[in-house]
């Protein structure tokens, strides 16, 4: 792990950082799936298995599973965002084994939302 | 559309990024505020912004963040301590396990920007050890910080130090009082002491000491970046900023929310929340915890922050927020409550150990029925002396649910005292469950899943029920196609 030396430093990381997000958003599709101890208790983590075996069956190479913590979607856990390339991110809630492969044909491959989706609720403040 | 009510400053990255991964953090302005404290703001520059942000403690308390800091940095000692409160205990609260499994980092740079203001080397995070999760991703966090330069020695090449450990909280409801969380951390039992000495006087190994809660961390790398005037035209006038909620019970949409100081229950629940599931009727909502008080219909449009709360006779709290429907009975809610607290209740003074168990056992009574008018004198007469004469916080806010349940459900209460009856249907001595006669049809069904078997009757005549076997389970109501059974 390189030692940040300086307030430079820390921006270049930052920078770099970006870069690379920026980079990963525009060329793949990006699933975020919620695994809090929430998520994983209602089955966050099975979700995330079906879908990169289904992601693999169907021979996709440009999707990209991330973890993140707590989506505070209680009410429709397990929850996953998925982001496709020039897309504005989409949540889809109450998911199951049966339901993660259905999202991965219909959506990732197709486009075409399919389940729960949860609307946006709030505004982020972004720094 | 759908006007937005959410605003998120402390669960900011919750769910947009990869806490154990430092650079998604990064890439959201991480360690920058550390980074331009520590460069170009003395630390009187940093209280100071935080004094202007009006940034109140999120555990429940509401003191000033920046007068704490400032009672700290103005004492000199050999070692000063910043503490994190994570020993989150209020049943139905999860803010900041979310916090601390979403966005570790977040807490970890605003310890670093504590201990710079107030002039400490050391920070502990205390830690509920029944989030195994949040312990392995914040402890990874402090490992990564540590090991990109931002904590230890010589962070960001400036000389400063600074460095977190972490300590298990074994269960302990009380240890979440700051007092008493010193206490345990030193390795001694887990109880208050009473104040003064504060902790920014003399706290953690009688060191000036700051004890912050987790959400309260959260927002300040926030507030340095964006600047204290933006974090202060947020909310209302003396509550500043946003507040999470952890909205749980009979509400359509659990979860967690986090919206601008000033909002209103109205709009928590019926708009963010939408309202109680199955058509039922709202009832109340419990904001603090079972330090907190229950708020009805009539509270609905008070807009929600510190003094608000506390002038209705609840309390902001750490964030839980419990709603109730119309089938909720409020003296068996009071005494859910009062059991929490009685278990949890660490024994050292006298009002809390003992009041706590009478106040229960006389709830106790009045839900079997045994309970006559007196008591509900008795209840608000005991209820008012340990509010007046416990140590700590825990016993001074515990009879809350009994007061204010009692000052807006005064009629469940008569009516369980004087006429026996519960009229939510929920204290099972004080109920019976009967069969209609005009409405039975003698089907057999109630008979047949019936548990104690105490349903008789011939195939299509009346059934029925024995009252001293029946246990209330309300099963046969559920199914009966008639609606021939009731509960009176």
């Amino acid at each position: 792990m390189p030692r940040i030396a300086n307030v430079d430093q820390l921006k270049k990381m930052r920078d770099e950082a970006r870069m690379k997000r920026a980079k990963l958003v525009s060329e793949k599709v990006i699933v975020n799936v919620s695994l809090a101890t929430c998520g994983i208790a209602s089955g966050g983590e099975k979700v995330m298995a079906a879908m990169q075996a289904e992601v693999k069956k169907q021979g996709l190479g440009n999707v990209v599973f991330l973890t993140t913590g707590c989506m505070t979607y209680c009410h429709s856990e397990p929850t996953v965002q998925v982001c496709l390339p020039g897309k504005k991110p989409v949540v889809f809630g109450k998911l199951d084994e049966v339901s993660a492969r259905r999202l991965v044909e219909n959506y990732i491959v197709k486009g075409e939302p399919v389940g729960t989706v949860i609307p946006v609720n709030y505004v982020r403040v972004t720094l | 559309m759908e006007v937005i009510k959410q605003l998120r400053i402390a669960t900011r990255n919750c769910g947009f990024i990869d806490p154990e991964n430092i650079e998604d953090y990064f890439a959201e302005r991480g360690y920058e505020a550390l980074a331009n404290a520590l460069v170009s703001g003395s630390p009187a520059q940093v209280i100071e912004e935080m004094k202007r942000s009006g940034l109140r403690g999120r555990g429940g308390g509401g003191f000033p963040t920046g007068l704490k800091w400032q009672y700290a940095a103005g004492n000199t000692a050999d070692q000063k301590y910043v503490v994190c409160n994570a020993d989150e205990g209020d049943p139905g609260a999860f803010m900041d396990r979310a916090v601390l499994e979403g966005d570790p980092h977040s807490v970890v740079e605003a310890m670093a920007i504590c201990g710079y203001a107030i002039g400490a080397t050391r920070g502990v995070v205390y830690i509920r050890a029944e989030y195994p999760l949040a312990i392995k991703r914040l402890q990874k966090a402090i490992d990564d910080a540590r090991g990109y330069g931002l904590l230890g020695t010589d962070i960001l090449g400036t000389g400063f130090v600074f460095d977190i450990e972490l300590k298990y909280g074994a269960g302990a409801f009380v240890c979440g009082e700051e007092t008493a969380l010193i206490r345990s951390m030193e390795g001694n039992r887990g109880e208050p002491y009473t104040k003064p000495p504060f902790p920014a006087n003399s706290g953690y190994w009688h060191k000036p000491t700051v004890v912050n809660n987790v959400e309260t961390f959260a927002n300040i790398p926030a507030i340095l970046i964006k600047g204290a005037e933006w974090f202060a035209s947020i909310g209302t006038e003396k509550s500043k900023g946003t507040k999470v909620f952890a909205l749980a019970g009979k509400i359509r949409n659990v979860g967690l929310i986090e919206v601008p100081m000033g909002t209103t229950l109205k709009e928590v629940i019926f708009e963010i929340g939408c309202g109680c599931p199955g058509n039922k009727k709202f009832k109340a909502v419990q904001t603090g915890g079972p330090s907190g008080g229950a708020l009805t219909n009539s509270d609905l449009d008070v807009p929600i922050d510190y003094d608000n709360l506390i002038a209705k006779g609840s309390m902001m709290g750490s964030g839980g927020m419990i709603v109730m429907d119309e089938d909720t009975c409020m003296v068996d809610f009071a005494k859910f409550f009062l059991e929490f607290t009685m278990d949890e209740t660490c024994g050292k003074c006298t009002p809390c150990r003992i009041g706590s168990r009478r106040l229960h056992e006389m709830l106790e009574r009045i839900t079997l029925g045994k309970g006559c008018e007196d008591d509900i004198d008795k209840l608000k007469m005991l209820a008012n002396t340990i509010k007046d004469t416990a140590l700590c916080g825990l016993g001074q806010t515990m009879p809350n649910p009994v007061l204010s349940t009692i000052d807006s459900f005064m009629d469940e209460y008569r009516a369980h005292v004087i006429d026996h009856k519960c009229p939510a249907g929920v204290c099972s001595k004080l109920l019976e469950i009967r069969i209609l006669p005009e409405k039975c049809v003698g089907c057999t069904l109630c008979a047949r899943i019936c548990p104690v078997n105490c349903i008789s009757g011939k195939i299509r005549e009346t059934h029925v029920i024995d009252r001293e076997v029946c246990i209330k389970c309300g099963a046969c109501i559920d199914k009966c196609k008639f609606g021939a059974i009731v509960k009176v």
